[in-house]
């Protein structure tokens, strides 16, 4: 292709080849390295890996960490709370999302664009302040509450707030967009001629939507779940806005380890076995999947 | 008709879901009563006191100054990255940046939080840099994990259109560094558009990481909000709240007029 552009290539290629390395690579690498380190007083808080002393070279490496996180079922079942809870609101989001995307994208090209601008509009808005936003509405004092009451339904206030139900409605209200804007892009590029076409053949509704939306609309599906899942798992803002202490999750878990026990090592071999648990299964998904669509086409 | 109520029917309870919280939260932003959720009567007390909280005001502007320097400087690489991803084939260890340039996707913020913060604090022990965290440190961050959602933008764009308008301009005698601003920019400029909006916005937005890497003088808009609404209800936040949302709806209107006008033409 272009072969003269040899002196821009090493600025265009470095610039961000070693910004990258710099500050996202070395940084891994080195949870990794306090992951197994020997946790003790002092500033850092751990011990240093390689020592040279009076005895000589010693390396303080241990997998103590990683032992006592996997023996303790705190851990582990704040893992697993974390891994169902990505699960339970991508299936949600999905099954909330997907007849919205598609009525949108099957209306009219005018009234589609106020739709679509009207399903934007909460996703550039700020995330903090919609999980906030249920925090007000599932208050004792709340209005849903106060609905409630008007309506006969329930004769006290109900406490709403601080269970992972609550965790689950914040998440599926501020994950939702991110469900639907990558269904409409697939819905809205699907020919409506398709659906007349099999109902013609004799297809009944259900069947039509079976064979021929649903496969059609795939990549959307696999898009938006991967943008709902991988920031649910280490989500850390709203279980500690809506959520109480019945199930603990593994981002705030991090956090507290962190912040509240200055523990590096544990809260950086907790990291560690995150992004093996939780991140290299989604990146092995994407990889096969690429593979699979690539042989289709 | 029965297909027609089912959709109605199916993008008003959509839509209200989307829209209850929001509207309510506005609504009681005009409430003239400490105690958020009890109406006392219509005023604009809170509007009034946000704009003389200077804990606010700092924050707000602190986030708009890290979040436009993000976005620039995230923009730049991700043409960058996107451009050689696409146009060059000697890179070395290909698959290795294409690893960095996009695992920042997947990774979770808690993660990418602290270990920044953990770099930063090394780092500081071995050479003094940075001397102390702060808008600096909050800034590299964010422009960290901009760059990977800025550059698949470009990416995609870029190998989407067609290459042969280079190898035309090269061919009729363009300078090589001639093809990339007068060809290749102009083409992807939208890309780069709404690549630096997705930025910005991300930066904006971001509580997790600049929670980690924020320090003394740095404390952003997510930080002050979320250190007011942790543990309880502020008024005044959801008198932010609705000027926030004002002008995301002005913003969106805006953009939607622009496109119109520019399909009619």
């Amino acid at each position: 292709m272009i072969k003269n552009l040899k002196k821009q290539n090493v600025w265009f290629v470095f610039t961000p080849y070693l910004w990258l390395v710099l500050f996202f690579f070395v940084p891994l690498a080195l949870i990794f390295k306090i992951s197994i380190s020997v946790s003790e007083w002092g500033m850092p808080p751990y011990r240093d890996l390689f020592s040279f002393s009076e005895n000589g070279f010693k390396i303080n490496s241990t997998l103590g960490n990683y032992l006592f996180i996997f023996s303790d079922p705190f851990y582990i079942r704040s893992y697993l709370n974390s891994l169902s809870l990505a699960f339970t609101s991508t299936v949600l989001c999905l099954l909330i999302g997907y007849p919205i995307a598609f009525y949108v994208a099957k209306s009219k090209p005018s009234i589609r664009n106020i739709l679509l601008i009207m399903l934007i509009i909460p996703f550039w808005s700020s995330f903090l302040l919609r999980v906030y936003a249920w925090k007000v509405l599932l208050q004792g004092s709340g209005i849903i509450n106060s609905i409630l009451i008007h309506i006969g339904l329930i004769s006290e206030p109900i406490s709403m707030l601080h269970n992972h139900y609550a965790v689950i409605l914040g998440v599926v209200y501020t994950y939702l967009p991110f469900m639907i804007l990558p269904l409409y892009g697939y819905l809205v590029k699907f020919d409506l001629n398709l659906i007349d076409a099999s109902n013609d053949l004799g297809a009944k509704p259900l069947n039509t939507f079976v064979k021929v939306i649903l496969p059609l609309s795939l990549p959307g599906i696999v898009a938006g779940s991967m943008l709902v899942f991988i920031p649910v798992v280490g989500e850390y803002i709203i279980p500690e806005m809506l959520g109480g202490s019945d199930k603990l999750y593994f981002g705030k878990i991090i956090w507290d380890e962190f912040f509240v026990n200055r523990d590096w090592p544990i809260a950086s071999a907790l990291a560690m076995s995150g992004i093996v648990i939780l991140v290299f299964p989604i990146i092995i998904f994407q990889l096969m999947y690429a593979k699979y669509n690539f042989k289709n086409e | 008709m029965n297909k027609l109520f089912f959709k109605i029917f199916t993008l008003t309870i959509g839509f209200s879901f989307l829209y209850f919280p929001i509207l309510t939260l506005i609504a009681y932003s005009f409430n003239d009563n400490k105690r958020v959720m009890v109406w006392k009567g219509f005023s604009f007390r809170w509007y009034k006191e946000l704009f003389q909280n200077e804990q606010i005001l700092e924050a707000f502007y602190t986030s708009l100054k890290i979040a436009s320097l993000s976005a620039t400087f995230a923009t730049i690489m991700g043409v960058m990255i996107g451009f050689s991803l696409t146009r060059i084939s000697k890179i070395p260890a290909r698959p290795f940046f294409i690893f960095l340039s996009s695992s920042p996707l997947v990774m979770p913020e808690i993660i990418l939080g602290l270990s920044l913060l953990l770099f930063f604090i090394s780092s500081n022990h071995i050479i003094g840099f940075p001397s102390s965290k702060g808008q600096l440190t909050v800034l590299i961050s964010h422009i960290t994990f901009s760059v990977a959602f800025v550059a698949v933008i470009i990416q995609s764009r870029l190998s989407s259109y067609d290459k042969n308008i280079e190898e035309a301009a090269q061919d009729l005698g363009t300078i090589p560094n001639m093809i990339f601003w007068k060809v290749t920019a102009p083409v992807i400029l939208p890309a780069i558009l709404s690549g630096w909006l997705l930025a910005f916005t991300l930066s904006l937005d971001d509580l997790v990481v600049a929670s980690f890497t924020t320090g003394p003088g740095a404390n952003t808009l997510p930080i002050v909000v979320f250190s007011k609404v942790r543990l309880g209800l502020s008024p005044e936040v959801n008198a932010l709240s609705a000027i926030i949302m004002l002008i995301v709806i002005l913003a969106a209107i805006s953009i939607y007029l622009i496109n119109r006008s520019n399909i009619k033409k």
